[in-house]
C-alpha cells in the first residue's frame, strides 16, 4: 500500500479541533454573533422544512439588552406566568446547590447540576402540555420541578434510600416518572432520541393527540442514535420535538468535537428535512416560544422540529469532574448571553412586576424548602448507611416473572446476607 | 507508511526488560505502556472521548498529547461506533490505533464495528486487510457506579471469533499485557478493572482501601517489556483446589483463601481469549477440583466456557463438580451493589462446599 508522495502536492495534515480558551486564558467571546432580539422571523407552524435556513443559523431571542420582551417570538406571557417561570428556575438552582453539597458530604455517590441551563428545561416544560411525553437527558431536572413532581421523591432517588421509588436500582438523578410524562433516564447517551420518535409515531399511529419531546447534549449528537432519530422523525413526520442542548462542553471536549466549528446544531435539521430553530437557551421566553411553536407544529400533524438551545454549562460536568483542568474559568462570567435566572428576573423588574426584595425573599423561600425537604428525605436514609430497599428487590423487575435461575440466586443472596451478619440484611 | 502485514514492518519485540522499575498504580502503568509504545512506533495513535488535552476521565492518557502531539493523541466525537469504525480504517491504513471506550458499559454502540468488522477483516480479506487495534476500556463494578458504570461484558467479546480479550490484575501485568496487545496484529479488547486502578481490593467493601505501594505487582519497569497474551499466572500454589479468576477477583480470591485457610491454587488467567489451557489443565489435574470466579453475570459468563473446558479435559481427575461463583443475573444495582458483588461470603461458601468431601 506504500505509495509515493505526489511531488506537486503538499502533504496532508489532520485537523484536530482546539477550543479558543484553556485554563488561565483571557476570554473574549466577541466572535459569537448575537443578533438583535427582534431579528428572527416567526414562520407559520406549517412552513416547509426547506425554509428554515436562516432560523437554523440565526438565533431566536425575545429578551433584549434592556430586559424587554420584543419581536415576533415574544410569547406575551402575563406576569403571574413569568413569576412562576422564575420561581421554577430558582428552585431548580437551589435544588442543584443543595444536592451537589449532599454528594460532597458523602451522602450519595453522584450528582449533576444544570446551573446556567435552567431556562432550557423550565421554559420548555411550561410550554408543553402536562401530558406531553418527555424523553430527557440527565440535565433536565427543571422539567420535574416545573411539573411539580414531589421534590422529596427526587431526593429519595438521589439517596437510593428506602423511599426511592426506583428501589435504589439507578444512579442518582436518573429519575423516572410515567405519571409526570418523564421517561426513565438512561446513562447511555442519546438512546432516548429514537425512543421519543417511536413514542410520537405510536401516538400518531393510534390517532392520539399527544406529542413527545426529547433532549440531548450537543456532544451526544455525534451518537448514531441521534441520526437514526432524525431520519425516522423526518420520514414519518413524527409529532416530536428534538432538543439539542448546546452548553458548549461535553465533559472536557468542547462543541468543536461534535462539529460546531463548521456549522450549527440546528442546521443538522436541514439535511434531514426537519424544521430547525436555533434559540438563545439563556432566554426563558425564547425557549418557551420556540417550544410552543414546535408543539403546535407537531400537534397539528405538520411534523418534527429540531431546536438547538445555545447555552453554557456553568459548572463541572458532574461531581466527578473538575473543569478548571480544561477550560478557562472566565468563560461563564463572560458568556455573551448572560445568566438565565438573572435575565428573567430583570425582565420582570423592568415590567414593574418584581423587585430585588421579592427576589431575595423567593430565593430564601426556595432554599428553605429544599433544606426542609432534604431533612425529610434523609429520614428515609442516605446511600450506604443501612436503610436500603429490601434486599430481594435486587431480583425484581429483571423479568415480569422470575425464572428459576433468578429465584435460586435470590435465595442464595438471602442466605449470604444472613451469613455475613450485616445489619441491613434483615428486612 | 508501514504496511503492517509485511514482515519487516512488524515491531521486533525486545525480550529484555528496559529501564529501572518504579512504583505505579494501574492507571500509571497503562499510561506508561502507551507512552513506551508511542515512543517506539510512530504508528501508535491514541484516541477516544476526553483522552486528549484532559488525559481521560481516569487520567490514563494524561500527558500523552503534550508529548506526542494532537495528530497522534486526540479527543473524538462521542460516538463509540464511530471511534471503533475509524480505528479499523486507520488500522487498515497501517496505523496501530489504541482507542479508549470511556466505560465498558458504553461499548455497545460499537458492537457492529467490533463483531462484524474488526473481528473478521483478516478472515474475509484472506489477510489482505487487518485491524491491529487495541480497545482499552475500564470495566467492572464496586464503585457505586450504577448499571452504566459497572458492567463486565468480557464474555460478549470472548464469544466472537477473531477478537482477543485481555484483563490484567496488577499494574505490572497491565503494562506488559498492554504492550503485547498493542504489538498484536489482531484486534484486542483490553478491559481494565477500575476497582483496582488505585489499589488491590480484598472484597471487604467496608474495610480500609489499599494502594499499590506495598503490592509486588505495583513494582513496574519504566521501559519496554511484554507479557505474552494467552499465558496465565499462578499467583498462589496449592494442592486442594484450583481457582480460575481474572482482574479484581484475583485479589478477592487471594484474600478469601487466606481467610479460610484452604490450600487453593489460584490461576490468574490474564487473557481469556486465547486462554492458557495448559496452565488450567495442569493445575486442575493436580488439585482435582476447580472453582471459577468472575464478577460478570453468571449465565453465559466466561465461567461457562471454562467449566466446559475443564469438564472435557480433566473429567477423570475431578473429585467434585466444577463450581462457578459469579455476579447475579441482574443488571448492576446501585444501592445493593455489595449484595450483587461476588464477595468473600459467596466465594467462601462455595469454597467450603467444593471442599466438603475432601
Ligand atoms: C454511550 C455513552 N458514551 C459515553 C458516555 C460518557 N459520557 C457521559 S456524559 C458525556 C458527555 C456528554 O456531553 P453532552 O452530550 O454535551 O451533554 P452535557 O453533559 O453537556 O449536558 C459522556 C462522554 C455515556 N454516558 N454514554
Ligand atoms: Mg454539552
Amino acid at each position: 500500500m506504500a505509495s509515493e508522495q505526489r511531488a506537486n502536492l503538499k502533504p496532508l495534515s489532520l485537523h484536530v479541533p482546539e477550543p479558543k480558551f484553556r485554563p488561565g486564558d483571557e476570554v473574549d467571546f466577541s466572535d459569537i454573533e448575537v443578533p438583535a432580539a427582534d431579528a428572527a422571523k416567526r414562520p407559520d407552524v406549517g412552513a416547509h422544512p426547506d425554509t428554515f435556513h436562516e432560523l437554523s443559523y440565526g438565533l431566536v431571542r425575545v429578551l433584549d439588552e434592556n430586559d424587554r420582551a420584543v419581536g415576533q417570538w415574544n410569547p406575551r406571557l402575563d406576569a403571574d406566568v413569568l413569576r412562576r417561570m422564575l420561581r421554577n428556575m430558582a428552585m431548580t438552582r437551589a435544588f442543584d446547590e443543595r444536592m451537589f453539597r449532599a454528594q460532597r458530604q458523602g451522602k450519595t455517590s453522584f450528582y449533576m447540576k444544570s446551573t446556567g441551563e435552567e431556562a432550557v428545561a423550565v421554559g420548555a416544560a411550561m410550554a408543553l402540555a402536562s401530558d406531553d411525553m418527555c424523553f430527557p437527558s440527565y440535565r433536565q431536572q427543571g422539567i420535574l420541578i416545573t411539573r411539580n413532581y414531589p421534590m422529596i421523591e427526587m431526593m429519595n432517588q438521589i439517596y437510593s434510600n428506602k423511599g426511592d421509588k426506583l428501589q435504589g436500582k439507578q444512579l442518582p438523578i436518573m429519575y423516572s416518572s410515567k405519571e409526570d410524562g418523564f421517561f426513565s433516564i438512561s446513562g447511555n447517551l442519546a438512546t432516548q432520541y429514537p425512543q421519543a420518535v417511536g413514542w410520537a409515531m405510536a401516538s400518531a399511529a393510534k390517532g392520539d393527540t399527544r406529542i413527545a419531546a426529547t433532549w440531548c447534549g450537543e456532544g451526544s449528537t455525534a451518537e448514531g442514535d441521534f441520526h437514526s432519530a432524525c431520519t425516522f422523525a423526518s420520514v414519518y413526520r413524527a409529532p416530536v420535538i428534538l432538543n439539542v442542548v448546546n452548553n458548549q462542553w461535553a465533559i472536557s471536549s468542547f462543541s468543536g468535537f461534535a462539529g460546531a466549528e463548521a456549522t450549527t446544531f440546528a442546521a443538522r435539521a436541514i439535511g434531514y428535512g426537519i424544521a430547525g430553530l436555533r434559540v438563545d437557551g439563556n432566554d426563558a421566553l425564547a425557549v418557551y416560544a420556540a417550544t410552543l411553536w414546535a408543539a403546535e407544529r407537531a400537534r397539528t400533524n405538520q411534523g418534527p422540529t429540531l431546536i438547538e438551545h445555545f447555552t453554557y454549562r456553568a459548572e463541572g460536568h458532574s461531581t466527578s469532574d473538575d473543569p478548571t483542568g480544561y477550560r478557562s474559568a472566565q468563560e461563564y462570567s463572560n458568556w455573551p448571553l448572560g445568566d438565565p435566572v438573572t435575565r428573567l428576573k430583570n425582565h420582570l423588574i423592568a415590567l414593574g412586576e418584581w423587585d430585588e426584595e421579592r427576589q431575595e425573599a423567593m430565593d430564601k423561600e426556595c432554599a428553605d424548602l429544599v433544606r426542609k425537604t432534604q431533612k425529610d428525605a434523609e429520614k428515609n436514609g442516605i446511600l450506604g448507611h443501612g436503610l436500603h430497599q429490601p434486599l430481594d428487590t435486587l431480583f425484581e423487575g429483571v423479568y415480569e416473572e422470575m425464572p428459576w435461575h433468578l429465584r435460586e440466586q435470590q435465595q442464595q443472596m438471602m442466605a449470604e446476607e444472613e451469613a455475613s451478619g450485616r445489619p441491613w440484611a434483615r428486612k | 507508511m508501514n504496511d503492517i502485514t509485511t514482515e519487516e514492518a512488524r515491531i521486533a519485540p525486545t525480550p529484555e526488560r528496559e529501564g529501572d522499575t518504579a512504583r505505579m498504580n494501574m492507571i500509571q502503568a497503562v499510561n506508561s505502556a502507551m507512552d513506551v509504545m508511542m515512543a517506539r512506533d510512530d504508528n501508535v495513535v491514541v484516541m477516544g472521548e476526553d483522552v486528549g488535552y484532559f488525559g481521560g476521565v481516569f487520567r490514563a492518557t494524561a500527558g500523552l498529547q503534550n508529548k506526542y502531539g494532537k495528530q497522534r493523541v486526540f479527543d473524538t466525537p462521542i460516538t463509540e461506533c464511530g471511534i471503533i469504525g475509524v480505528a479499523v480504517g486507520m488500522g487498515a491504513y497501517g496505523l496501530r490505533p489504541v482507542p479508549e471506550i470511556q466505560f465498558a458499559d458504553y461499548i455497545y454502540p460499537a458492537l457492529d464495528q467490533l463483531v462484524s468488522e474488526a473481528a473478521r477483516l483478516r478472515y474475509r480479506s484472506a489477510g489482505e486487510f487487518t485491524a491491529p487495534i487495541t480497545v482499552r476500556s475500564p470495566f467492572g463494578g464496586g464503585i457505586f457506579g450504577g448499571q452504566t458504570h459497572s458492567q463486565s461484558p468480557e464474555s460478549i467479546f470472548a464469544h466472537v471469533s477473531g477478537l482477543k480479550t485481555v484483563i490484567p490484575s496488577t499494574p505490572y501485568d497491565a503494562k506488559g499485557l498492554l504492550i503485547s496487545a498493542i504489538e498484536d496484529n489482531d484486534p484486542v479488547l483490553f478491559f481494565e478493572p477500575k476497582r483496582i486502578y488505585n489499589g488491590p481490593f480484598d472484597g471487604h467493601w467496608d474495610g480500609p482501601s489499599k494502594n499499590w505501594s506495598k503490592h509486588p505487582g505495583g513494582e513496574v519497569p519504566t521501559g519496554y517489556y511484554r507479557i505474552p497474551l494467552g499465558k496465565a499466572n499462578t499467583v498462589r500454589e496449592g494442592q486442594d483446589v484450583t481457582i480460575l479468576a481474572y482482574g479484581t477477583m484475583v485479589h478477592v480470591c487471594q484474600n478469601v483463601v487466606k481467610e479460610t485457610g484452604v490450600d487453593a491454587e489460584i490461576v490468574d488467567l490474564r487473557s481469556i481469549v486465547p486462554v492458557d489451557i495448559e496452565a488450567i489443565e495442569e493445575s486442575v489435574k493436580k488439585t482435582g477440583r476447580c472453582m471459577i470466579v468472575h464478577e460478570a453475570t453468571r449465565t453465559m459468563g466466561f465461567g461457562a466456557e471454562l467449566s466446559a473446558l475443564v469438564q472435557e479435559r480433566c473429567f477423570y481427575h475431578l473429585e467434585a463438580p466444577v463450581t462457578r461463583v459469579t455476579g447475579f443475573d441482574t443488571p448492576y444495582p446501585h444501592s445493593l451493589e455489595w449484595a450483587y458483588f461476588p464477595g468473600p461470603v459467596r466465594i467462601g461458601e462455595a469454597l467450603k462446599n467444593i471442599m466438603k468431601d475432601a
